[in-house]
């Protein structure tokens, strides 16, 4: 491959064993309160929203981390402070052994920043209307100072547009003249630009139709095959995450509850969320697999149950669950989750 | 038995600077009493049009061009504005897809249910009133009595949901269209609200056309699906064989494309190549033509009429009986 091509190079390559991304401790508590003034006059105290409450995970090379919730359950949240869109209020993430939040080492930084990148949910939103495709997708190009010379640029635009299955012409036209599943093409043809490592998704798929969604999940697969990339996959979509995941950890209000490889996930789940989870997609085979529908709704983050947060909607709740967080401990090999519950070996 | 709603020939065209585009082309269907029909379709299919034409709220310049629509063997598409206003709400109730547009923030809840049911009904306001609380209980919402008074920001997603399906309920109507009811919602509730709308539908004999691009709501709900593609009928047909066993190219190229729980961990996708064509580019002959596997001349040349199949009807030349007397002289049955 040239020197512009997609090989991974060789500045982390000694240390394989360690893994890629480590999330430690991650918090983020957003402030909404009302100004200073209007709590003086009004009343009222702050208002605290804890969207990340001490996550703690690590994604190793060439690995599939799927993070699955419903809305309001901080996954979004995270994938920000992954690439480092939005600083945690507590807690690190490192990416290739340095941290991104307090990397001071402007080079260092930089050559981190390159290494990392994300594919947005809607590709409608994510591209430029007033720009070509050929400068959307070369603009990481530019930023990172990676080729300089213009027709070399111009030629890596065209490599990368046909990595995702678009023509290098289409580097002439505007994002309007292409439809859903190949907008989220030419951002994922961005993405590779600067020859990251690591790719955050949040939610790549679903503002897409079926047929394109599976055209997109095939093409992520088939880049991470060529091209050894890491992902973290961001998704409320169970069966989409079954398809690409080689882990998973399920989020509920902002805490992890359950983690285990994808294989382990959906054939022994633990935590009664994620079986509620799994049992709230519905039956597309047409099995008659019986479905219970649970009961509640996702409560209000603001002021989320104490104890566990899934308490008031958990069939197997018991007094200790009202007032104890339960934390976080493993079940198996690779398998934890955080439930009095299954700790105490009642389910 | 006459159908609840039929549908002929329905044509909808949106005409532009550029000559009038066809969003829906000579559709046909009907749906029988307390029978529920998907309509399935991706973006563009033309499933939210469809229902808009029915209930006559298509967006201007939108217009139906063509067809007739009956309801319990009434004409309804060439109804005045006026009489149309009250067939909608009284015999035909609606629920879409984001609650919050439904519900007039300014007032609150017991005020949008009971202005409903006086509209339809010539009861008094304290009768009103008591209704509008027994829906709500119908519906699920506990503390019914109290939600009355309150305003739809108070309310949940789900719940909100759940009130307009109150209101869609209110006046008991005959069908009851639902455009994409739960894609708003949180995985965990549309479980719930699915439930909710087939039994209150169930117990009124409501019929339901129930439109949406999720096929997995479908499996669960419908008795018959529709599946629509670039604005004309792909297949018609019992649920179970439409996703059991679909006889159009294009349902099962999408059947094959949704992930599901019981696929092998970590499959590959079967996928469609391409994307639906634009209302401006359909292609001549089968809409579906270049991105089916299976298109032969006749599918690029001519348009494929619907063919009866064991348990439905398919716009595919592949099931046209004399190719598959050709094909296979047993099986010529039409």
């Amino acid at each position: 491959m040239s020197e512009t091509g997609l090989a991974p190079q060789s500045e982390s390559q000694a240390q394989s064993d360690p893994p890629l991304v480590r999330i430690v401790g991650l918090s983020r508590i957003f402030d909404l309160s009302k100004k200073w003034l209007n709590r003086m006059l009004e009343g009222g105290g702050k208002v605290m929203l804890t969207a990340v409450d001490g996550v703690d995970l690590s994604i190793g090379r060439g690995e599939t981390y799927a993070l699955v919730g419903e809305s309001g359950s901080g996954k979004s949240t995270i994938a920000k402070m992954v690439v480092g869109l939005l600083p945690p209020s507590k807690g690190y993430v490192t990416i290739g052994g340095i941290d991104i939040w307090g990397e001071r080492d402007a080079t260092t930084h930089r050559r981190l920043r390159r290494r990392i990148q994300m594919i947005f949910q809607d590709p409608y939103a994510s591209l430029n209307p007033r720009w070509r495709v050929g400068a959307i997708v070369a603009e990481p190009i530019k930023a990172f100072d990676l080729i300089s010379e213009r027709h070399a640029r111009d030629a890596r635009v065209g490599e990368l547009l046909s990595l995702v299955g678009l023509d290098p012409r289409d580097a002439r036209k505007f994002p309007h003249e292409f439809s859903g599943g190949q907008r989220q093409r030419i951002a994922i043809a961005r993405a590779l630009a600067s020859n990251p490592r690591f790719i955050v998704c949040d939610e790549p798929t679903s503002a897409l139709d079926v047929s394109v969604q599976a055209q997109v999940l095939n093409l992520l697969r088939d880049l991470q095959d060529r091209l050894g990339l890491t992902y973290l996959f961001i998704s409320h979509n169970l069966a989409v995450v079954r398809h690409v995941a080689t882990r998973v950890g399920v989020l509920y209000l902002g805490r992890l509850v359950e983690e285990a490889p994808a294989k382990t996930l959906f054939a022994e789940p633990r935590h009664p969320y994620t079986r509620m989870l799994l049992d709230s997609v519905p039956d597309i085979d047409m099995t008659g697999r019986e479905r219970v529908p649970i009961a509640g709704e996702n409560p209000n983050p603001i002021s989320p149950p104490p104890g566990c947060h899934f308490h008031p909607r958990c069939p197997f709740a018991f007094d200790r669950c009202r007032v104890e967080a339960p934390a976080f401990k493993p079940v198996a090999t690779g398998h934890a989750a955080a439930c009095h519950a299954v700790e105490e070996g009642r389910i | 038995m006459t159908p609840t709603l039929s549908v002929r020939n329905l044509r909808v065209e949106i005409p532009t600077r550029h000559g009038a585009l066809t969003a829906i082309d000579d559709l046909s269907f009907d749906i029988a009493p307390g029978e529920v029909l998907g309509v399935v379709g991706e973006s563009g299919a033309g499933k939210s049009i469809t229902g808009a034409a029915i209930i006559g709220l298509l967006e201007p310049p939108g217009r139906v061009a063509g067809g007739e629509i009956r309801l319990n063997g009434e004409r309804i598409d060439n109804l005045p504005p006026a009489q149309l206003r009250k067939l909608r709400g009284k015999h035909i109730g609606m629920i879409f897809q984001d609650p919050l547009t439904s519900l007039d923030p300014l007032y609150r809840i017991g005020d949008q249910l009971i202005e409903t049911i006086l509209t339809h009904e010539r009861i008094s306001p304290a009768a009103a009133r008591d209704k509008a609380e027994r829906l709500l209980v119908e519906v699920g919402i506990p503390a019914a009595g109290q939600r009355l008074d309150s305003y739809p920001h108070q309310f949940s997603g789900g719940m909100r949901q759940r009130v307009v399906i109150a209101l869609a309920l209110a006046a008991d109507p005959a069908l009851v269209i639902a455009d994409e009811p739960t894609t708003a919602l949180d995985v965990s509730v549309q479980a719930q609200i699915i439930a909710l709308i087939k039994r209150l539908c169930r117990d009124r004999g409501a019929s339901v056309m129930l439109i949406t691009h999720d096929m997995g709501v479908i499996a669960e709900t419908a008795d018959r699906v529709c599946v629509l593609y670039a604005g004309r009928l792909a297949e018609i047909g019992g649920v179970r064989d439409v996703v059991k066993r679909p006889q159009h190219p294009y349902t099962a190229g999408l059947m094959a494309a949704i992930p599901s729980l019981g696929d092998a961990l970590g499959a590959r996708l079967a996928q469609i190549p391409g994307s639906m064509p634009r209302l401006g580019a359909i292609p001549d002959g089968c809409a579906f033509h270049p991105r089916c596997s299976f298109a032969f001349d006749r599918c690029i040349a001519e348009r494929p009429p619907l063919y009866a199949t064991a348990c439905g009807e398919t716009a595919c030349f592949l099931r046209d009986p004399q190719r598959v007397a050709a094909v296979a002289p047993s099986g010529g049955a039409a």
